[in-house]
């Protein structure tokens, strides 16, 4: 352990961007947890009086058409936006690591069907599916989140297929055989949690690939309704003001949309570096 | 014999793609009958009787099994019927066909871009390593990943339409005071060519422009990182050493000799490359308000035109199996060692 985080420092000193990334994704879990005590104004609020107001002291992120703090919404946004991400991994890393661990594991006719299964999703354009997943299953913030889980869930299960392949026949699995223990629980005890590590690096790539997908939907009027504060629909609330010069309706979410992105594609890159030195770039 | 090998190779890789096929079909099937509620409730709509409902069951099929619905469905696609779309009441299949120029005109030229940014950056940055030149090709790279399609899309539109001016306002494909060219191709700026009229042409290309540089600002990133990588390894080989050795110019290694072996994991990535240009398309021509079939899906989305979004998903995820047909027969016509082993 101690090794370990010697090797968390030298990663982290060699590489002052994944430090200040580290520091962002802590910022935004604060934001997301604490989101509602630290915003200045009402996000739900209207003021006929204030409406379309550039950025000023009071306004930090000026004011929407109706009003709105544009900075308490993009603050408030985090929460939905990290939630809806965070639970589509979540689903798409346990169903396609278990996915991906059977067909390693036992190889045969269960790697062929969960083989074809991915290969029938990534046979689409992946953003395309998820519309038409949304489309045909209702539109909803949950069908939201099963859409995003499904088009990341072959990414999973090929990592967890090859990962778990390579060690099926380790010396410590064989040796864990012989003690009698059935396939199941070798799997369970034995192998998966060794393929924690790469999926990790997986999870952190793909966190904001899907907040990116997620904003994507809304931003077409998927899933998350107004008044709704999410980032992907306040930039598509804000687009039609960008031609007649008020910027700031669409600059400030679509800028937390991207810097959220940003941080997870660099903790990734960082992840990579920490779990395995070898694959740098 | 080489011929053969590579003929043969061909014919195997269109035989692969034959369950993707199958399995896209499937899928659209179970996502065009898995809608909310009744279906045959759905299309009789508000003022529907009992009587009537029945009555669309059965021209529907939905009165038939599982299967038999399924092979009516596959019966109808093979005849190029996707359906009649509820909101503009015309075939769905109709609908995509017209706005299918307007598309793969942004798409293709976005792709020429990407490209040829793309591929000298990823170059430079493999010749030069740890140099401003490779910098800059990370700093791209992590940034293109990041940044959203629609919000790149927007500031284009501020910056050079609102603030500078240069740019014409971003709606549709021709500003209202030109006449839309003699349809030819439907491809405006070819069109505009063809009839030799400059004035069109530029206008055409005007319009074109900011749409097709934000698609492709997405995609260049993958393709960045993976001409940089490839490049790299092959920079480092052996043969590349002695043909340095050999005294051959710079140019001759780096191109003829480097760049022909790193094309092939380029035109691997330019797979993915494509399944992202496909979904980004969909935001890029929202944005634009750019009258494609990804503007026809989301006005079908709006109104709840189910039909009409399940034959955009068919019709996009088979454009997407033949793209990617295509960059695998490229493949095995590019890469030399092909069918040398038979």
């Amino acid at each position: 352990m101690n090794e370990f985080f010697k090797h968390l420092k030298y990663v982290l000193t060699e590489n002052p961007v994944t430090l200040i990334a580290g520091g962002l994704f802590m910022t935004l879990v604060v934001i997301a947890v604490f989101g509602p005590v630290l915003v200045p104004y009402d996000p739900l609020a209207s003021n006929a009086a204030l409406t379309l107001k550039p950025p000023s002291w009071e306004h930090w992120f000026g004011t929407d058409q109706l009003g709105r703090d544009v900075f308490s919404r993009v603050l408030i946004a985090t929460r939905l936006d990290l939630a809806i991400a965070v639970s589509a991994v979540a689903i798409s890393f346990i169903v396609g690591s278990v996915l991906g661990s059977l067909a390693g594991f036992f190889g045969g006719w269960t790697d062929r069907i969960v083989g074809r299964l991915t290969d029938t999703i990534m046979a689409f354009p992946l953003f395309v599916l998820a519309m038409g997943i949304v489309a045909a299953m209702g539109n909803t913030v949950e069908n939201i989140v099963y859409a995003t889980a499904i088009i990341n869930l072959p990414f999973y299960a090929r990592v967890a297929r090859t990962e778990v392949n390579v060690r099926r026949n380790a010396d410590f699995v064989l040796a864990a055989r012989l003690a009698g223990n059935s396939s199941l629980r070798l799997l369970a005890t034995q192998i998966y949690p060794n393929m924690l590590p790469p999926m990790m690096v997986q999870i952190s790539l793909n966190m904001g690939w899907a907040i990116l997908n997620a904003a994507g939907l809304s931003f077409i009027g998927l899933g998350v309704r107004p008044p709704t504060a999410e980032w992907g629909i306040m930039v598509a609330e804000g687009a039609g003001y960008i031609v007649s010069g008020e910027w700031w309706l669409a600059l400030f979410p679509g800028a937390a949309l991207m810097l959220a992105v940003f941080c997870f594609n660099l903790l990734g890159d960082g992840l990579r570096d920490l779990i395995d030195p070898r694959r740098r770039t | 014999m080489n011929g053969n090998g590579k003929l043969r190779m061909i014919i195997g890789r269109l035989g692969q793609s034959i369950p993707s096929v199958i399995g896209i079909i499937i899928v659209t099937f179970v996502l065009t009958r898995a809608l909310p509620g009744d279906p045959a409730v759905y299309f009789a709509g508000p003022a529907a009787t009992p009587e009537s409902i029945q009555q669309i069951r059965e021209s529907l099929g939905l009165d038939k099994s599982w299967p038999e619905q399924f092979l009516l469905y596959v019966r109808d696609l093979a005849t190029g019927d996707l359906g009649v779309s509820i909101s503009t009441g015309f075939p769905v299949a109709e609908e995509l066909l017209r706005r299918l120029p307007a598309s793969l005109e942004l798409t293709l030229l976005a792709l020429i871009f990407s490209i040829s940014v793309a591929l000298p950056l990823g170059i430079a940055a493999a010749t030069r390593p740890n140099s401003w030149v490779d910098q800059l090709c990370r700093l791209i790279v992590t940034a293109g990943v990041s940044l959203p399609v629609f919000f790149t899309g927007l500031f284009m539109v501020y910056i050079f339409y609102y603030l500078l001016g240069f740019a014409p306002s971003p709606l549709g494909r021709l500003d209202i005071i030109y006449l839309s060219p003699p349809q030819v191709t439907g491809f405006y700026t070819i069109d505009a060519l063809i009839d030799g009229d400059l004035e069109v042409f530029g206008a055409a290309l005007a319009q074109l422009i900011m749409p097709a540089v934000t698609l492709g600002t997405f995609t260049l990133a993958p393709l960045a990182r993976m001409t940089r990588g490839a490049m790299l390894q092959v920079l480092s080989s052996d043969f590349i050493r002695t043909a340095r050795a050999s005294g051959l110019r710079r140019s001759t290694v780096l191109y003829t000799y480097a760049f022909r072996n790193a094309l092939l994991p380029i035109l691997t990535t330019l797979g993915m490359v494509f399944s992202f240009m496909l979904g980004s398309n969909v935001l890029v021509e929202k944005v634009f308000a750019w009258p494609g079939i990804g503007s026809f899906a989301i006005e079908a989305l709006i109104v709840s035109d189910y039909v009409a979004v399940q034959g955009f998903v068919l019709a996009m995820a088979l454009l997407y199996v033949a793209l990617n047909l295509t960059i695998d027969i490229l493949y095995t016509l590019v890469d030399p060692r092909v069918g040398l082993d038979d």
